[in-house]
């Protein structure tokens, strides 16, 4: 799965694509000409940064009769969260640990 | 838009069989839904419950839609806060395909109402309980966190 997480990193590199995430963070479910009201960028850019956040499924879009919707797939970031700040998260309070008992260990001494 | 839905999309390395049973079956969901169990007869119109460790019900509603190991769709309302009753039923989606070795799983929530405060409250949990579900069918071990009810809940 490294190429998965590979192709999150990646998307989330380009200040334009963490704008639409953010934009969709805001209001969920929006079309391409929703997304692209506001944006100093052509409708052609747009398309091509939805494109790399769905291939990262960051974004998941859905059809909903004649509108194509996109929504936040809030799980890769959320894996991310788990797997690598989760991890040097615990690392941290381990160190913090060992400091208190080790501080402890010298008052009482 | 009138409306409040989230998606999600994970993908597991597993079957479309055994991802169906984790979702279903109570030997299962304990493990990563926080000590839950879903009680249904698995058919269309029956009714269905997720049922805390005290044996409460925690949600409620009826099975809409059912393709084992393809496709689920469930009426569901919170029964535990009477804001989120309130709001009425949701309707929750899962759909499963299989693509070449891996299976995606997709869960859609969806209320007919904006700014729904039960979207909003599931929207913190199913990720929680997706990468648990997902930890335990791929490591056989689901996360810590997910396998007690939380408390004061």
């Amino acid at each position: 799965m490294a190429g998965e997480v590979d192709k999150v990193f990646k998307a989330l590199a380009a200040p334009e694509r963490r704008l639409l995430l953010d934009r969709l963070h805001a209001e969920n479910g929006q079309t391409l000409g929703q997304l692209c009201e506001g944006m100093e960028m052509t409708r052609q850019a747009v398309t091509r940064h939805l494109k790399l956040l769905e291939e990262a499924t960051l974004v998941v879009s859905i059809w909903r009769g004649r509108e194509k919707l996109h929504y936040v797939n809030p799980m890769p970031i959320h894996e991310i969260a788990e797997r690598w700040i989760g991890k040097y998260e615990r690392g941290r309070l381990r160190v913090l640990a060992e400091l208190k008992s080790k501080l402890e260990g010298e008052t009482d001494g | 838009m009138a409306e409040s839905q989230f998606v999600y999309v994970t993908y597991i390395r597993t079957t479309p069989e055994k991802l169906w049973r984790a979702l279903t079956e109570p030997e299962f969901t304990r493990q990563f839904w926080f000590d839950t169990a879903q009680k249904s007869e698995w058919t269309p119109g029956a009714s269905w419950r997720i049922v805390k460790p005290d044996g409460r019900t925690a949600d409620s509603g009826e099975v809409v839609e059912i393709e084992p190991h393809r496709r689920l769709v469930l009426k569901w309302r919170n029964e535990l806060f009477p804001e989120m009753t309130a709001e009425g039923y949701s309707r929750l989606t899962y759909e499963i395909e299989e693509q070449g070795g891996t299976v995606k799983l997709t869960v859609a929530h969806v209320m007919e109402k904006a700014d729904s405060k039960f979207i909003k409250a599931v929207s913190s949990g199913w990720p929680t309980i997706l990468s648990s579900l997902k930890s335990l069918l791929e490591t056989g071990e689901s996360l810590e966190e997910t396998r007690r009810w939380p408390d004061g809940m």
